[in-house]
């Protein structure tokens, strides 16, 4: 059943992103942005939560989640540490997913050559 | 004089294309006119380091063939007139500098080749030279990465973005008397009619295109009927329906002789959304196809116009509308 929701709820996400590109002058870069942004906002308001719940790695590896993870961190160390917690929280919590994609890029960029299509 | 109305000239002795070349990329050598090019790479690397490398060699490679095509000696060459669409055209001015040419570097963008054919025709029937090769080249893998994305971070092409031709086209201009030959040719002015996206090139393009079509008509009071092609450059598939539209709001059917090289150079299943751009668009499908179809008399006067968008990613990132051009050329057997 996660399977089944996972594959609904990330596919609903990359649906958006699609109509977007597809109808909107928006550029992949704002499309991104705006993502985070809205996972981040989603998520401040509590809502990203249940989306979450519902479709587990199917809400979390959409670059929305990432918005999520950025502004759960935040609110954790707020309550842990206060208002500097503003400033700690996000790249802690994001620090796995950040440090994962520069080690990952740097591996890929060692192995493998662009080409066109 | 041999200017006619506002912004056409008239050959007095009508410079001839004596000789061409086309090389392209893969891609291209499955698309429409791969029967036309005289070499077709496997890849678009070509044995270089970088992209930006392969495409200075496919230039210099293309004005070498085209020359050696035209059987005209290397040193009876007096210019090589070329453009990319690279900062500081990188790629016509290192051709040049393998190429030991009087080198006489222009930008249009993707109407470089119709200006480079129209001044070199002015430079020919002026007396200033006995031959010289225009060319002009682009390169999909560097024009992305200079006016888009690096291909490394595998974006989304928008539908209404079109493809840059890999490749380069050349030609030899002569005072020779053969055909076919360059009788006429009308210099674009810049229009900019409010257009942003460069994801839409074809329809910031269009209007240019019209402008110049529509005053080329005017001064030499030619109708289309005259001609057996009209021509584009690469306004695509989007741009190409808007051009004869709005040349039909200003009275102009052109319907029955109208394409466009963008539209035409791959086929629809190629995936190449709105269709073909870049230098080498017009470069091509005009060194090759269309010149090798007068040769064989298909066709016999053809109406060149080659447009260019003429923004920079600096201007696109501060938001400016895209200034568009157009020149035309007619090639005709006389």
């Amino acid at each position: 059943m996660d399977f089944v929701m996972a594959f609904i709820v990330g596919g609903l996400i990359c649906l958006v992103g699609q109509i977007l590109m597809d109808t909107t002058k928006l550029f992949p870069a704002h499309i991104l942005v705006l993502f985070v942004t809205l996972g981040a906002v989603l998520s401040g308001l509590g809502l990203y939560q249940h989306i979450v719940d519902i479709g587990r790695a199917g809400a979390t590896i959409p670059i929305t989640g990432f918005g999520h993870t950025l502004v759960t961190g935040v609110i954790q160390d707020v309550n842990q540490y206060g208002l500097l917690g503003v400033f700690t929280g996000a790249l802690r919590a994001a620090a796995g997913g950040i440090t994962a994609a520069i080690v990952f890029g740097f591996l890929m960029a060692l192995l493998f050559n662009p080409k066109s299509k | 004089m041999k200017k006619l109305g506002s912004q056409t000239v008239k050959f007095q002795n009508p410079p001839s294309i004596i000789g061409t070349a086309t090389i392209v990329g893969p891609k291209e050598g499955q698309g429409r006119f791969k029967d036309y090019y005289d070499i077709i790479l496997k890849d678009s690397l070509y044995q270089e380091k970088s992209w930006e490398k392969a495409e200075t060699k496919i230039l210099k490679e293309a004005v070498e063939i085209a020359i050696k095509n035209s059987q005209v000696p290397n040193a009876k060459i007096d210019y090589f007139i070329a453009g990319d669409l690279l900062n500081q055209i990188i790629s016509a001015s290192f051709a040049a500098r393998e190429l030991g040419l009087p080198f006489l570097g222009i930008f249009g963008a993707c109407s470089t080749i119709a200006e480079g054919a129209l001044l070199g025709s002015m430079l020919i029937d002026g007396g200033f030279g006995e031959n010289l090769v225009a060319a002009s080249s682009s390169h999909f893998c560097t024009a992305e990465r200079q006016f888009r994305y690096p291909l490394e971070l595998g974006n989304q092409r928008k539908p209404t973005s079109q493809w840059t031709v890999t490749g380069a086209g050349a030609m030899v201009l002569s005072a020779k008397a053969q055909n076919p030959r360059i009788t006429f040719a009308t210099v674009g002015k810049v229009i900019d009619m409010g257009e942003a996206d460069p994801n839409d090139m074809g329809t910031a393009m269009a209007p240019a295109a019209v402008d110049t079509i529509v005053t080329h008509f005017q001064d030499t009071g030619r109708s289309p009927d005259y001609y057996d092609l009209i021509l584009t450059g690469d306004l695509g598939i989007i741009g190409k329906n808007i051009a004869e539209e709005l040349l039909k709001q200003k009275g102009y059917d052109v319907s029955k002789k109208y394409s466009d090289c963008g539209a035409l150079i791959f086929y629809p299943e190629q995936d190449v959304h709105a269709g073909g751009s870049g230098c080498a668009c017009a470069a091509v499908v005009t060194c090759g196809y269309v010149y090798k179809e007068m040769l064989k008399g298909k066709y016999n006067k053809v109406l060149l116009i080659a447009t260019g968008a003429l923004m920079s990613t600096t201007s696109t990132q501060q938001g400016e509308t895209i200034p568009c051009i157009a020149h035309a050329v007619s090639i005709e057997n006389l």
